[in-house]
């Protein structure tokens, strides 16, 4: 790991672990505080002082965005996804009925990070209602509710009560959404037919869709879909990040012991780099 | 120029869609002429990802003859286009990208394009070179990847091991010192180890395995002695 130590601010100033975690508590300046919750993320801080920090930020009231946003809830809930604390569980769950869309979606996807079973039937209860009510708030870019990053979330967490959820979602308008939909459900049945409706979607005409499948496909480790990714029409640091999942997931815990299959997928990247 | 590459050049100008363009630049790739060699690498910004691939494979059949042009013509202000042009240099081995292969995978700012030339660096057609200035050169590309393994980003680690593993495997000369034979071995037993991402752990294990397998004049009982 890099020493945070040995980094540098935005202001080419050096900064270290505690003067972040002062930063963050101070409230005289957002974009210090905003920006303090960022890097203790992103250098996985794991202090006691800073989780604390972090989880006050969750309720803060005075760094507010235009539209009523809160961007600091935003940047702690996700910095606290990155730190893997289970004591953080709570407050993120609290976020789920933040006004603001992107603090429930950043919470949404530090809870599927945390893998705690706790989260599970907060988060089905933002499913409410099911695929009619999952439908855009009106002159917003999104819907009601982060419904991609729940059912990823879900899928990540590994309760099987939340198949019956999902499987509607299979059939939602927005292409992004059954993809989210496909993947958790082969996380939760590990029925290949999921897989190879994401392996399908790597031929959708649209880019958008053709990288979506290829991050799903890397996020669920779908080995058989390795060719179909290798030969994709998208970047190939795209390719490369779905190949390093299916290659991973099929790595297993270390020490690693090489297969046949695992040095096929390399072989794939290999040509890709 | 002839008319039919009129033709396809026209195509690839006028193409009205993403799947069009690809088809056409394919066409065109397919054709092998000199004179689509501006045409083929403009392509490469157009940030099209399936008509960037079509292009590389035009101009690395096309091989040596494209390398002028894709020295002269790299794109300082997209990265995207630039990491293409890496690609087909590095797929194209032609020693007279070395410099070129060499600053970008030391200082590019964008890990797509550090990665393409780090994978190059490895798979430089050595011999093409005058036979005194092969073992500098292979030294140099050595040397850059052995910092290439210390890579913030996973994907140049990787990079780095695969170029690396094939330079091992490809040294005709067995004048270097043991000491770079070491640092290698060191080198990808700590990453096999230590790397923070299972996927370069696996591939510096690969490598070790490849290299202990193969006799070789850099890794072996008798190793660059």
């Amino acid at each position: 790991m890099i020493e945070p130590q040995k980094l540098v601010n935005a202001q080419g100033e050096s900064f270290t672990v505690d003067q972040a975690i002062a930063n963050l508590r101070q409230r005289e300046d957002p974009s210090l505080r905003y920006y303090a919750a960022w890097w203790l993320g992103r250098f996985r801080v794991t202090k006691a002082a800073a989780i604390e920090a972090l989880q006050e930020a969750l309720s803060d009231e005075t760094d507010r965005s235009p539209d009523g946003g809160f961007p600091l809830r935003r940047n702690a809930a996700r910095a606290l996804g990155k730190l893997g604390r289970s004591e953080s569980v709570p407050a993120l769950i609290q976020c789920l009925n933040c006004a603001d869309y992107y603090v429930r979606e950043a919470a949404t996807e530090a809870l599927g990070a945390l893998a705690d079973g706790r989260a599970v039937s907060p988060l089905l209860t933002l499913m409410a209602g099911g695929v009619e009510a999952a439908v855009l708030v009106p002159g917003k870019p999104h819907l009601v509710q982060p419904y991609g990053a729940i059912i990823e979330a879900l899928g990540q967490l590994g309760d099987r009560q939340a198949i019956a959820t999902i499987e509607p979602f299979l059939n939602h308008s927005v292409q992004s959404i059954q993809n989210a939909a496909t993947r958790a459900l082969y996380q939760l049945t590990g029925e290949a037919h999921y897989g190879e409706r994401l392996v399908h979607a790597l031929r959708a005409g649209d880019l958008q869709q053709r990288r979506s499948a290829l991050m799903d496909l890397g996020a669920i480790g779908y080995l058989p879909a390795a060719d179909a990714i290798a030969s994709a029409t998208a970047e190939n640091s795209l390719k490369l990040i779905a190949l390093k999942g299916v290659l991973e997931h099929e790595l297993g815990q270390p020490p690693h012991s090489l297969s046949a299959d695992s040095q096929r997928v390399m072989a794939l990247m290999d040509s890709l780099l | 120029m002839s008319e039919d590459l009129s033709t396809l050049i026209a195509a690839v100008e006028q193409a009205d869609s993403a799947t069009a363009l690809v088809g056409a630049v394919r066409a065109l790739a397919m054709a092998e002429h000199v004179e689509a060699i501006p045409t083929l690498i403009e392509v490469l910004g157009y940030n099209n990802p399936g008509a960037a691939v079509a292009a590389v494979d035009g101009l690395v059949r096309l091989d040596q003859a494209a390398v002028p042009a894709l020295l002269a013509h790299l794109d300082g202000y997209n990265y995207g286009a630039r990491a293409w042009a890496i690609r087909a240099l590095a797929l194209i081995g032609d020693p007279r990208a070395l410099g070129v292969l060499v600053e970008a995978a030391s200082q590019d700012f964008a890990l797509s394009v550090r990665r393409a030339a780090a994978k190059g660096l490895g798979s430089l057609r050595w011999q093409e070179l005058p036979p005194e200035q092969i073992a500098p050169a292979q030294t140099q590309a050595f040397n850059i990847l052995l910092q290439g393994c210390n890579d913030p980003e996973w994907v140049v680690r990787y990079a780095a091991i695969v170029g690396l593993q094939c330079l091992a495997t490809d040294l005709g000369t067995p004048d270097l010192p043991l000491s770079p034979v070491k640092k290698l071995q060191q080198q990808l037993q700590h990453l096999s180890r230590q790397d923070e991402s299972p996927a370069v752990q696996a591939r510096a294990q690969l490598a070790l395995d490849h290299l202990t397998s193969t006799p070789s004049p850099l890794v072996g009982p008798h190793g660059g002695q």
